[in-house]
C-alpha cells in the first residue's frame, strides 16, 4: 500500500472530527454532502477564475491590459459582471415554447456539473470512482447536445435555429473521434476506472505513448465545447450567438458557466488521460492536477484567440475524413504495439 | 423526398459583422444562399444635396464623413477637382505632403481591412494586431493636423499647415517599423491554414465579371484586371515615384486580401520616396478667400482604398456648387455581393462583404 498524502489525509481528518459528534452512518452521509459542496464550489470557483484568466490571456495575446479596474489587478471583475447579469431584466421573445426555452439553460448545465463526479483530483480524492469512470464522462457530457438544440428550437429566432442545428451535427460528429481517441488509452490500460487510469501512468505519461490519440483528443475536445475555432455555434460574426441570442440575465450566465465548467471538463480529463493526473514530483499531487489542467485550459485558450472560425462543410470533412480515420489507425496501432509487446516481454 | 423550402433571413442592420448598417436579405436554403439582396439607405444623410447649400470650402469637412477611414483621399478628390475646374496650382511641398498623407492613409485603411476580415472569420486577435499598428498611423495624423480621423488637412490649393518638426523622424520610425509589423500580420493570418481555406477558390469574381460590375479598386486587381488610376492616369505628381501595382489571378476572395496586404508594402515605399524628394518651400498656393469657380462641370478621379473615388461638379459661377456627385466606389462595388454570394453558405457571405471592403459611411452617401 503506497503512502496516501494530500487531500485524502485532510478528508479522513475531517472524517475523524465528524466521527467523534455523530454515529457512523451519519458521518458518510454528510461527507457525501460535503464531497457535493465541495464539486460545486469547484464548478462555480473554475468559472470566476476562468472568465477572469480568459480576459487576461486574450488581453496578453492582444497586446491590452484586460480587465483592470474592479479590485486588485481586476480580480473581482467577473463577480461585478455577475451582479450585472443577475440583476437584468429577463426577457423572453414572443412566440418563443416557453418551457423548453425555461429548461434548456437548466439542463445544460446538468452533464457539465455530473461530469465532475469521476475527476481524480488527487491520490484516492474522486468523488465517484467508478469502473466506467471515462464511459460514464463520455456518455454524461454527449448529453448536452440536447439543451442546444432546445435553445435553439424554443427561440423562435432563425439565426438561433440555425446555431441550434449546428451544434447537433458539430457534436455528434467529433464524438466519434473522441471515443476511439480514449479507446486507445483504455486499451492500454485494460481499465476505464479514472484512478486506474492515473495508476498506469506512474512512469510514463500517455501522451509519450499514444501521441496521435492526444492530438485528436485536444482538437475534437475544443470541437465538443464549442470553442474556437470550432465555435461555429455561436459563430459571432455570421449567426450573431446562436442558442443564446435570446438569453438574458442569468439564463445566459447559466450557458456561460456551463461553457467555462465544460472547458475545466475536457482539460481534466486530457490530464487525466494523457498527462499523468496527480503524478509529479515534489508538490502535493492535487496541486499537480491543477497545475496541468491549468496549461491545458491556457492551450484552449490560445486556439481561441489565433485561429479562425471554419465552415461548416469544412469542419464536417474534418471531422469525418481525418479525424475520424486518424483516431481508427491509432487504435490499429496501439493494438499491433501492444501484441509485439507481449511477445517481447 | 421530403418536401423543402427556402426561408428568408434578415442580416442586419443590426447585426455583428455587416460592417456598419448594411441589410443584407438572405433567402437560405439549409445554409445554402440563394440570393443575397443588400438593402442600403439606413446612413444615408443626403450629403450630395447638403453640398449645394454649402459653400465650396464648407464642403471638405462633408467629405471626411464619406469614407471615414480614408478621409485624407476623399478631401484629395474633391480638392483637386475644384483645383482642376479653377485651374490653381499648388506648390511642390503641398504635393508632396498630400501623398505622404493620402499613402498614409491606404495603409491605415488597409489595416483595418486586415483587421475586420479577421474579425468576420473569427480571429479577434487579428483585429487588434490592425487597430495597434493603425493607431501609430492615427498619432502620425494627429501631429499634422490635430484630428484622428476627420482631418480636413488637404485644401484648395494645398494642405492646411506645414508639418511639426517632430512628425518627419515619427513617420521614418514608423516607416522602420513597419515590415516588421506587416510580417507580424502576415505570420498570424496568412500563414494560417483555417483562413487560406476559408477564402482559397472562394467567392471567385472573373475580369470579366468584375468590369462588368464596374469594380475598382483592389477588388478589381485582384481580379487580374491592372487597372490603377495612379499610374493610369497619375494625378498629382504620382508620375514621380516607382511602385508596382499587386495583381491577382483567380478572383478569389483570398487574392482581394493578398493584394491589399502587398499594396500596404507600395505604400510605405512610395511614402518613403516621398519622405526621400521633399522639398522646401510653402504649402499653400493663393487662393481666393470666396471660391467662386467659372460656369462649368468637371469630373476628376483618384485612387482610394477602396477604388475610383470621383468627384463631378456643376458650377454656375456662384460661391456655392450647383450640384456635386460622388462616384462611391463602395456602393459600386456593392453590387457584386448577390452574385458572388450565389451558391455559397452563410459564413462565406460575411467573408464576401469583408473582401468587397464597402463602408457604408460611402455607400449611404
Amino acid at each position: 500500500m503506497q503512502e496516501v498524502t494530500g487531500l485524502y489525509v485532510i478528508a479522513e481528518m475531517l472524517r475523524d472530527i465528524l466521527g467523534h459528534y455523530l454515529p457512523a452512518q451519519y458521518v458518510d452521509i454528510s461527507m457525501s454532502l460535503i464531497n457535493i459542496g465541495v464539486i460545486f464550489g469547484i464548478i462555480s470557483m473554475t468559472a470566476v477564475v476562468l472568465v477572469y484568466g480568459e480576459r487576461k490571456v486574450s488581453a496578453f495575446m492582444q497586446s491590452r491590459s484586460g480587465p483592470n479596474r474592479v479590485g486588485p489587478y481586476g480580480l473581482l471583475q467577473t463577480i461585478a459582471d455577475m451582479f450585472k447579469l443577475m440583476s437584468k431584466e429577463d426577457i423572453m421573445p414572443a412566440g418563443a415554447d416557453k418551457w423548453m426555452w425555461i429548461l434548456a439553460p437548466m439542463i445544460l448545465f446538468i452533464p457539465a456539473a455530473a461530469a465532475y463526479a469521476v475527476f481524480p483530483f488527487d491520490n484516492q480524492a474522486v468523488f465517484a470512482d467508478l469502473n466506467i469512470g471515462i464511459f460514464y464522462f463520455i456518455a454524461v457530457s454527449s448529453q448536452a447536445v440536447l439543451p442546444f438544440l432546445m435553445a435553439g428550437w424554443a427561440s423562435n429566432n432563425k439565426y438561433a435555429l440555425i446555431g441550434g442545428m449546428r451544434t447537433v451535427a458539430q457534436m455528434l460528429s467529433y464524438e466519434v473521434p473522441m471515443v476511439l481517441s480514449i479507446l486507445g488509452v483504455v486499451m492500454m490500460v485494460g481499465s476505464m476506472r479514472m484512478s486506474d487510469i492515473v495508476a498506469a501512468q506512474q512512469n510514463v505519461w500517455f501522451i509519450v505513448l499514444q501521441p496521435i490519440a492526444f492530438v485528436v483528443y485536444v482538437i475534437t475536445a475544443t470541437a465538443e465545447i464549442n470553442r474556437a475555432p470550432f465555435d461555429l455555434v455561436e459563430g459571432e460574426s455570421e449567426i450573431v450567438a446562436g442558442p443564446f441570442t435570446e438569453y438574458t440575465g442569468m439564463r445566459f450566465a447559466l450557458f456561460f458557466l456551463a461553457e467555462y465548467a465544460n472547458l475545466f471538463a475536457v482539460s481534466a480529463i486530457a490530464t487525466t488521460l494523457f498527462l499523468g493526473g496527480w503524478h509529479g514530483p515534489w508538490l502535493p499531487g492535487w496541486v499537480w492536477f491543477f497545475l496541468k489542467v491549468a496549461g491545458m485550459v491556457f492551450l484552449f485558450m490560445w486556439f481561441r484567440w489565433t485561429f479562425p472560425r471554419l465552415r461548416i462543410d469544412q469542419l464536417m470533412a474534418l471531422g469525418w475524413k481525418v479525424l475520424l480515420p486518424l483516431a481508427l489507425v491509432n487504435v490499429v496501432i496501439t493494438g499491433v504495439g501492444m501484441y509485439i509487446y507481449q511477445l517481447l516481454s | 423526398m421530403l418536401k423543402t423550402e427556402t426561408y428568408t433571413l434578415n442580416m442586419g442592420p443590426q447585426h455583428p459583422s455587416t460592417h456598419g448598417v448594411l441589410q443584407v436579405v438572405l433567402e437560405l436554403d439549409g445554409e445554402q444562399v440563394v440570393e443575397a439582396i443588400p438593402h442600403m439607405g439606413y446612413l444615408h444623410r443626403g450629403i450630395e444635396k447638403l453640398a449645394e447649400s454649402r459653400t465650396y470650402v464648407q464642403f471638405i469637412p462633408y467629405t471626411d464623413r464619406l469614407d471615414y477611414v480614408s478621409s485624407m483621399g476623399n478631401n484629395l478628390g474633391y480638392c483637386q477637382t475644384v483645383e482642376k475646374l479653377m485651374g490653381i496650382e499648388i506648390p511642390e511641398r503641398a504635393e508632396y505632403l498630400r501623398i505622404i498623407m493620402v499613402e498614409l492613409n491606404r495603409i491605415a485603411s488597409h489595416l483595418i481591412f486586415m483587421g475586420s476580415l479577421a474579425i468576420d472569420l473569427g480571429a479577434s486577435t487579428g483585429m487588434m494586431f490592425g487597430f495597434r499598428d493603425r493607431e501609430r498611423i492615427l498619432d502620425l495624423f494627429d501631429m499634422a493636423c490635430g484630428a484622428r480621423m476627420t482631418y480636413s488637412y488637404i485644401r484648395f490649393g494645398g494642405v492646411s499647415a506645414d508639418l511639426p518638426p517632430e512628425f518627419i523622424p515619427a513617420l521614418q520610425c514608423f516607416l522602420a517599423d513597419f515590415p516588421a509589423m506587416l510580417e507580424e500580420n502576415h505570420g498570424l493570418l496568412t500563414g494560417n491554414e483555417i483562413l487560406y481555406n476559408r477564402l482559397k477558390n472562394n467567392a471567385i469574381i472573373s475580369g470579366e465579371k468584375a468590369m462588368k460590375f464596374g469594380l475598382t479598386g483592389p477588388s478589381l486587381r485582384a481580379s487580374g484586371i491592372d487597372y490603377d488610376l495612379r499610374k493610369v492616369e497619375p494625378y498629382g505628381i504620382y508620375d514621380r515615384f516607382d511602385f508596382s501595382v499587386p495583381l491577382g489571378q483567380t478572383g478569389d476572395s483570398w487574392d482581394r486580401y493578398l493584394v491589399r496586404m502587398e499594396e500596404m508594402r507600395q505604400s510605405a515605399s512610395i511614402i518613403a520616396q516621398a519622405v526621400e524628394q521633399l522639398p522646401e518651400g510653402p504649402v499653400m498656393a493663393k487662393v481666393p478667400k470666396v471660391l467662386k469657380p467659372p460656369v462649368g462641370d468637371v469630373y476628376h478621379s483618384i485612387e482610394n482604398p477602396r477604388g475610383e473615388l470621383g468627384y463631378y461638379i456643376v458650377s454656375d459661377g456662384s460661391p456655392k456648387p450647383y450640384r456635386i456627385h460622388v462616384r462611391r466606389p463602395s456602393f459600386i462595388n456593392l453590387q457584386a455581393l448577390n452574385e458572388t454570394c450565389q451558391g455559397l453558405l452563410i459564413a462565406d457571405v460575411v467573408a464576401v462583404l469583408a473582401t468587397l471592403d464597402s463602408l457604408m459611411g460611402e455607400v449611404d452617401c
